[in-house]
């Protein structure tokens, strides 16, 4: 038998079985899910934050984004790793996954809607409000669906980002595809080549589609003038989307 | 609070302090020295891409696509187990740089874009050759533009250096993980604590560090804007 690492038995192997990879891809795609989700959720409360009036919670904004940026995420997926069991939960490490992944892109997700919310004019807050909208529903219903169209070029990377990051679940056994495509080559035959190249492509194959669509759909914004949105709120959301990949 | 001074002093011995800090250097010298060789792969990439139409263009967008739509733990696993040649130190560094570079590739690319026109027309005018114009005109305003981008790049890099913990390359992270089981050996007794206060006090080191690099790109983006 050949000894080079993409032999042809190798892939042979790897086709017969394929079902650990694919279990392996839709467990990154349900953890990616759960942790897109999570991220929004914190990005609308902490973007909010951090065009409040308020200093105090702005400054809230400005800790959690600072915080968990420039922290790493294997770092802090550790930290939650051993601290849970410590504080009486028992979450599985697919759980500490989509939160240790939500919680650290939350931050990134908050900075593109603080943007977002900032390049909406102030007279249409001021509009709302005049009709008797209270805080809330302003931004539910009057400014958060008008940053959509503008916020979603670089939402979509850091969506692609994430996909990406939930390969640290890898490192603490976490049954994702980067996990799966390792496991099958270490326990098996060491064909750690075609193991790789089958979970590379998988990854490319979310990753790749999301990421064109949003460098189009963002050249198609910056054609059309935006003359009714702030215009350096806009400048700074352009250079997330290209700068954060 | 008793426990958490404890489980400090077991683990900020002198020796073990400086074991840290050796790691910490570490961690600052690949990272400097990845952001360093991607920018001279990524500016050949990104130069490709732009500017030469056919199959090395072709070749150069290939590369940035596929790097930049996988994950940096893919290519770290791929050159420590699939590539043959080199020591664990080299090759974890060549996967970090290999992809590295993709990124640094678009932050140039980026740079090259934002340079209008006229500039490659007044060097042309003025008896430059192709590589004359892009050595002495474009490159240099350029990368004058992209400086801020680059040194959040080393931020980038210095959070992406802890994945290379796992395959015993003696940065920071993986420092940290080997005080904590050489503590026992150390006459200490492990609790839950020890674990806590370790990664937590590695996890304070990469914030401050970060921290502060992140806010000299932003004092120098506010100079550049004024």
């Amino acid at each position: 038998m050949s000894r080079s690492p993409f032999a042809l038995w190798r892939w042979k192997l790897l086709w017969e079985d394929k079902a650990a990879i694919f279990s392996g891809f839709v467990t990154t795609l349900f953890v990616s899910f759960l942790a897109l989700l999570l991220a929004l959720l914190i990005g609308i409360v902490f973007g909010m934050l951090g065009t409040s009036e308020k200093k105090p919670l702005r400054a809230i904004n400005r800790v959690y984004v600072e915080f968990f940026q420039n922290i790493p995420l294997l770092v802090q997926v550790f930290f939650i790793y051993n601290a849970f069991p410590l504080l009486g939960f028992r979450w599985s490490v697919f759980m500490i996954g989509v939160a240790g992944v939500g919680i650290y892109h939350g931050a990134y997700v908050a900075e593109v809607i603080r943007a977002g919310i900032r390049s909406i004019p102030r007279g249409q807050s001021d509009a709302a409000r005049s009709q008797g909208f209270n805080y809330l529903q302003t931004m539910a219903y009057v400014i958060l669906p008008q940053t959509i169209k503008i916020i979603l070029p670089p939402l979509t990377n850091q969506a692609v980002n994430l996909i990406k990051n939930t390969s640290v679940l890898a490192t603490l056994s976490g049954l994702d595809l980067m996990y799966q495509a390792n496991s099958w080559a270490l326990q098996g035959t060491l064909s750690y080549g075609p193991a790789y190249v089958a979970a590379g492509t998988l990854y490319f194959l979310i990753c790749f589609p999301l990421a064109t669509w949003a460098r189009r759909y963002e050249r198609r914004i910056k054609e059309r003038e935006h003359i009714q949105l702030s215009e350096s709120a806009v400048d700074e959301l352009m250079l997330m989307a290209e700068e954060m990949l | 609070m008793t426990v958490v001074l404890n489980a400090l002093r077991d683990i900020f011995t002198p020796t073990n302090s400086r074991y840290l800090f050796i790691g910490l250097v570490y961690t600052l010298t690949v990272s400097v020295v990845t952001v360093g060789v991607s920018t001279v792969f990524g500016t050949i990439l990104a130069l490709l891409r732009n500017y030469e139409k056919r199959i090395f263009g072709k070749i150069a967008s290939v590369y940035i696509e596929v790097f930049r739509n996988t994950p940096l733990l893919l290519w770290i696993m791929i050159c420590l187990f699939v590539m043959r040649f080199g020591t664990t130190f080299f090759r974890g560094t060549l996967g970090l740089t290999l992809y590295t570079s993709s990124v640094v590739a678009e932050i140039v690319r980026g740079g090259l874009n934002s340079i209008d026109k006229g500039q490659f027309e007044a060097a042309s005018s003025q008896g430059f050759g192709k590589i004359m114009t892009f050595v002495y005109i474009v490159l240099p305003q350029c990368f004058i533009r992209i400086i801020p981008s680059l040194m959040s790049q080393i931020v980038t890099t210095i959070k992406d250096t802890s994945f290379l913990s796992g395959y015993a390359i003696a940065e920071m992270f993986y420092r940290s993980k080997v005080l904590l089981s050489k503590l026992p050996s150390q006459g200490a007794t492990i609790t839950g604590a020890h674990t806590l206060v370790t990664y937590g006090s590695v996890a304070l080191i990469y914030f401050c560090v970060n921290f502060l690099l992140s806010c000299a790109v932003r004092y120098m983006m506010k100079r550049h804007h004024a």
